[in-house]
């Protein structure tokens, strides 16, 4: 991801794009209309032209073009609508209340008598998971950013990125594999936890799922802060780490932050791991190695169970637009973090 | 940074020293969050070979799952996952890539673009799950596709479209600006000058892109549980034609978590071996489209 350079990159085309349009004669090439009227009046002669399919064959490949431009907003749209609507009839249910939905804990879909949705356990098991998988990616991810950046000759620099890259290709179906396998057992035998599959084998499983994204932004964050900084740094006699402490980091702030906030949107909407390696149980944690529920995960386990057009399904669907706009929001100011950086 | 050196060789005061020892410090502390964070990769694979080891073979490869999926092979979901992965790159690739010219050859700075921009982003920071939502709600009910290949497919589309977008616009924004206007000079129109010499320009970085989604839309589980893949699916062994568009299909990823969470008394190796396949075909994939990058990057021109 070579954000910032190629938007460099992209300002200069779209100056000399203007430029070109304010010229009289280099537009020839870009508006085929107008290039066929000059060529007809002030010449005085027909030259020969291209067949008339091409000139309309190419209309409509640009209207095509336009339209797969704008695909993606649809798509989002779409996301949205299709969700929101398959989950908008339970709004408007007796047995549904929103203010219980976002503040009681009591997750009891499936009951005979008393049925209740309470996400609130799944909120904070959400949030639980995330914060503590943060606590482990952030410092590691940043630090492994610094080091392919400031630290690493160019060969070691190469190869470090391949194997990041690697690592964020790891599927996540895999990672929860491996939590359910490997580091519950590490966990039932080195704590005295009942169950391996906890908050804190998920938030490890995370950890390592967003270092890579992590690392891979913060990376460009700090590559997109000028050599000039750094030689004045030397000059002054600041060691590397002094360097980094003193004027790369405050440089590159904006940047970093964005990483991380990726990191947490990937650490949020992740499913599969967190499924497998939480432990699926619905309740408030109370210390690191509780077995929680997350919002994902609760959408994967019941989505399945739960039948077509029901209250239960529906709740689930409006989970999904909960995080729909959780992960929005996140990225949103992720954007902006960033954007915020380019235009500096 | 030889400099640091330089100045305690020849006046070396309690304060560059220090300076010097917090450095050294520092130096061994990142080198160890770097190795941190790739020891997982490597400790991961060896740890997963050695435990599938007594399964791989061929063999396993070919067959068909037995004895209620606790014994033998991974066929049908390896076929599944080739079906689901070429299916949904078909979609996805041509509207990303066109959506990539679009932003990045034809689109001026202006609000809906920045819109699009933000859309592509907010798209590709849509959970997993969100998307296995929109597929059903979509494609399996609205569009009445049923639970098929067709609608997981399409759902996996939609979820590689925004990387195949950022990767594309990348490949073209590497192509120098100068190309462009020589070919502009001539007479040619935008397209032409797109077809002719953005493209073909670009092709492979674009190509390694599609590449790299090919491992992402096969490890995907979310989006496929709930629009196409089901726990079991009995095919002939070794047919590889087996299944329709508007069938079901069993596919890898959704083969390794039935196996590891739902089917009791498996095999102990054969989880494990699921998961070799599944991770060693997306890295063997990976791989491959890394190398052609670099191969490409050093044989560059300009």
């Amino acid at each position: 991801m070579k954000s910032v350079d190629t938007s460099r990159y992209r300002s200069k085309t779209k100056q000399t794009e203007a430029a070109l349009s304010r010229g009289e004669t280099s537009t020839a090439g870009i508006h085929p209309s107008a290039t066929e009227r000059s060529r007809r009046t002030s010449l005085g002669r027909v030259r020969p032209q291209r067949p008339r399919w091409a000139v309309i064959g190419e209309h409509i490949l640009e209207t095509v073009i336009r339209i797969s431009g704008i695909s993606a907003i649809l798509f989002v749209l779409a996301i949205f609508l299709f969700v929101f609507r398959e989950a908008f009839p339970v709004l408007g249910s007796e047995e549904f209340s929103l203010v219980e939905f976002f503040t009681s804990i009591e997750w009891y879909p499936t009951s005979i008598k008393n049925v209740r949705y309470g996400v609130l356990a799944l909120i904070a098991g959400t949030f639980s998971v995330t914060v503590l998988a943060m606590v482990f990616a952030v410092p590691l991810g940043l630090g492994g950013a610094i080091f392919i950046s400031e630290f690493c000759g160019p060969k070691l620099r190469e190869t470090l990125k391949i194997v990041i890259e690697l690592l964020a290709a790891i599927p996540s179906v895999v990672w929860g594999f491996i939590g359910l396998t490997v580091m519950s057992r590490i966990i039932v035998q080195y704590t005295d936890a009942p169950v391996g599959v906890n908050m804190f084998n998920g938030s490890i499983i995370l950890a390592l799922m967003a270092v890579p994204i992590i690392v891979s932004i913060g990376e460009d964050a700090l590559k997109a802060v000028p050599d000039s900084y750094r030689e004045a740094g030397q000059a002054l006699g600041a060691t590397k780490w002094q360097l980094i402490y003193r004027v790369l980091l405050p440089a590159a702030r904006n940047g970093l932050l964005a990483a991380v906030l990726l990191g947490v949107g990937r650490a949020v909407g992740e499913t599969m791991a967190v499924l497998m390696a939480t432990g699926h149980a619905v309740n408030i944690p109370h210390g690191i190695l509780d077995s929680i529920r997350t919002l994902t995960a609760n959408i994967a386990a019941e989505l399945g169970e739960a039948p077509v057009g029901s209250e239960h399904y529906r709740v689930l669907f409006l989970t999904g637009v909960l995080l729909f706009t959780i992960t929005f929001l996140v990225n949103l100011t992720a954007d902006l973090v960033i954007r915020g950086v380019r235009r500096k | 940074m030889d400099h640091a050196g330089t100045i305690s060789r020849f006046s070396s005061t309690e304060f560059s020293r220090q300076k010097d020892r917090v450095e050294r410090v520092a130096r061994w502390v990142f080198l160890a969050m770097a190795v941190v964070m790739i020891a997982p990769l490597v400790s991961i694979i060896a740890y997963l070979l050695v435990k599938a080891w007594p399964s791989l073979e061929l063999e396993f490869l070919l067959d068909v799952p037995r004895n209620g999926m606790t014994e033998g092979g991974i066929w049908p979901a390896f076929v599944g996952t080739v079906y689901l992965v070429f299916i949904s790159l078909a979609v996805a690739t041509p509207i990303g890539v066109l959506a990539a010219v679009y932003l990045n050859e034809y689109a001026k700075d202006n609000w809906l673009n920045r819109v699009i921009n933000l859309a592509v982003i907010n798209l590709a920071g849509v959970p997993s799950i969100v998307h296995a939502l929109f597929g059903l709600g979509a494609f399996v009910y609205g569009a009445k596709f049923g639970y098929s290949i067709l609608s997981a497919s399409l759902t996996l589309a939609i979820m590689t479209l925004p990387v195949i977008i950022a990767s594309t616009r990348e490949a073209l924004a590497s192509v120098p600006m100068a190309f462009r206007e020589a070919c502009w000079n001539v007479g040619a129109t935008r397209w032409q000058t797109i077809w002719s010499i953005v493209l073909p320009n670009s092709i492979s970085g674009i190509l390694t892109g599609v590449i790299l989604q090919v491992s992402r839309a096969a490890g995907e589980t979310a989006p496929i549980m709930f629009t196409g893949a089901v726990f079991f699916k009995a095919i002939e062994r070794g047919d590889f034609f087996a299944y329709r568009l508007d069938e079901q299909c069993m596919a890898l990823s959704m083969h390794l978590y039935t196996m590891a969470t739902q089917v009791p008394n498996v095999e102990e190796s054969v989880p494990y071996a699921t998961a070799v396949v599944l991770l060693g075909s997306v890295l063997i994939v990976n791989t491959g489209a890394i190398a052609f990058r670099v191969w490409l990057r050093n044989r560059k021109k300009w």
